[in-house]
């Protein structure tokens, strides 16, 4: 048996004991970065648009998922690292943290990318949609609703990655065969091995007509 | 990953400057190889020096030279409706390599500058000369399957893992590089290094400079080109034998030919004597099976690679019967 994780549940509803404490950690750590934020110590050189020393955060702002953000970061912090740890957006997930296997997808002004290998201050103005953006309210966006109807994952911890994949995917205009869509999702790898399902649920969705 | 300071430079020359000035620095582009290889240690910049708001992206045609700036993003470099139409050979490497994500941050310029897969580069606990000047090279009496057969040296015998750059050198691109000491221009084919005596140095930029792009030169392969990629998976993993083909044919005659191969050489490698070997010969699959012998001569296979000389024969046939459509 397989089912959808629920990461960003819509409806509110009793919370197991898992849901709970995955609360608590996103509460706590947000109170941990609001502890660890420094007086801001940043300085613009003459021939420089930005800077920050080693030890020194620098102001970031960005459109995360329609909102805008005012953030303090270190420079080596990732954008996945900064989605997850600092703004507790745990649905894009951590896979291999090296570009191998497609988990921390995001899309960063409407282009897909591994959110493992950028850093945070270079999404300066940027505007990201994580898979927590992906709905609008209650309606989740087609592809994740294909992804249900067909099945495509068991363990779900790739999903998320594969599901923003999957969007842009189709909006690059990529997902015209299974064939193509084999070959521009390849980025995405899913260990439980749910390819064939989730050729489908993108044959679905395409060939539906949907406004994805 | 190390702590490291950051910054951004409003100009080309304050980029430069930043490098020249501080030898622990480094330019950050899309990032994809750079920050993997200081999350694993293998390099530990005390600075970054982020170029991605430099004014390089662009993709012109100049009196038929194809100009293409080095933070042109490998998928749009891929897509873009000039290069399809005027080197599509370049168009079908890029796709051949990487993800959709990860084309989506490397640059132009970045791909050129990617460092070797060789597993002991990025082992920081083993001895590499290419890491470590002087410890050694683990490769050579071990695990060597995916190492070179062309142009290796007693200290290293690692591969360049780039697809753009096997059809860059087949379509004699020149790299536009802006430094301290002003602009100079490096054929494609000059700009990386075999290891010899110094792998540690990839390539022939000095300290400070800066690829800006590259150019294009017309040329008649338009339509008859193929890049062949050989790989452990159907996609998204590094080449065992790549082969960028074009052929220029008329009246059933090879005018011209350009012939590289990729995942066999510490540079893109070209085949300068096989395309010698076809030129002005009818494109048959007989004349393409002595190409591939003596584009593979001089072969120097290892323990576990010794299946790359054939397979790079079987692939330079392939792709040079897909490129004439035999």
């Amino acid at each position: 048996m397989s089912q959808a994780p629920k990461e960003n549940p819509t409806t509110p509803g009793k919370k197991d004991k898992h849901e709970a404490r995955r609360d608590f950690l996103k509460q706590s750590s947000a109170l941990m970065a609001l502890a660890l934020t420094p007086p801001l110590v940043v300085k613009a050189g003459e021939n420089d648009e930005a800077i920050a020393g080693l030890f020194e955060k620098m102001p970031v702002s960005m459109h995360i998922n329609g909102k805008a953000y005012q953030l303090s970061v270190e420079p080596r912090v990732t954008l996945l690292d900064l989605l997850r740890e600092q703004l507790a957006l745990t649905g894009t997930k951590k896979g291999c943290d090296h570009g191998q296997c497609g988990a921390c997808t995001v899309h960063v002004d409407g282009q897909r990318i591994n959110s493992c290998l950028t850093l945070a201050v270079m999404q300066e103005g940027k505007k990201i949609t994580t898979i927590e953006g992906l709905s609008q309210g209650d309606d989740l966006h087609p592809v994740q609703e294909a992804f249900i109807k067909h099945d495509g994952f068991q363990c779900g911890y790739c999903t998320p990655g594969q599901i923003m994949s999957a969007v842009a995917c189709i909006r690059e205009g990529h997902a015209g065969s299974p064939e193509e869509i084999r070959e521009f999702m390849s980025g995405n790898i899913c260990r439980c091995g749910a390819y064939d399902n989730i050729v489908a649920a993108i044959m679905d969705v395409k060939q539906g007509g949907h406004n994805v | 990953m190390n702590q490291f300071s950051y910054v951004r430079p409003a100009s080309q020359q304050a980029a430069i400057d930043a490098l020249t000035r501080d030898s622990s620095a480094r330019f950050i582009a899309g990032g994809t190889n750079l920050l993997d290889l200081m999350k694993n240690g293998v390099l530990a910049p005390e600075k970054l020096v982020d170029i991605n708001r430099l004014p390089l992206k662009n993709i012109v045609l100049n009196n038929n030279i194809l100009h293409i700036g080095a933070l042109a993003l490998n998928s749009e470099v891929a897509a873009h409706p000039l290069v399809k139409t005027h080197h599509p050979l370049l168009s079908q490497a890029l796709l051949a390599g990487a993800s959709q994500q990860l084309r989506n941050m490397a640059t132009t310029g970045g791909n050129m500058m990617q460092r070797t897969r060789c597993s002991y580069f990025y082992d920081i606990t083993m001895p590499c000369n290419k890491r470590t000047p002087g410890s050694g090279c683990s490769a050579i009496g071990g695990m060597n399957r995916m190492h070179a057969i062309f142009g290796d040296s007693e200290q290293c015998i690692a591969v360049h893992p780039s697809d753009m750059c096997v059809a860059l050198v087949a379509l004699d691109a020149t790299v536009l590089v802006a430094g301290p000491k002003g602009n100079r221009r490096i054929p494609f084919g000059d700009f990386h290094r075999l290891p010899g005596t110094t792998p540690d140095k990839d390539n022939n930029l000095g300290k400070g400079e800066l690829i800006t792009g590259i150019d294009i030169p017309a040329s008649p392969f338009t339509r008859n080109v193929y890049y062949l990629k050989v790989r452990d998976r159907a996609s998204y993993a590094f080449a065992l034998v790549s082969v960028a083909a074009a052929l220029d044919i008329s009246n059933n005659t090879i005018r011209g030919v350009r012939l590289a191969m990729g995942g066999v050489a510490h540079k893109p490698w070209r085949l300068h004597e096989a395309e010698k070997a076809l030129t002005g010969k009818a494109p048959t699959t007989e004349n393409f099976r002595i190409a591939a012998t003596v584009a593979t001569q001089s072969a120097h296979p290892y323990t576990h690679n010794a299946f790359k000389v054939p397979m790079a024969q079987n692939s330079i046939v392939t792709a040079l019967q897909k490129a004439a459509a035999v």
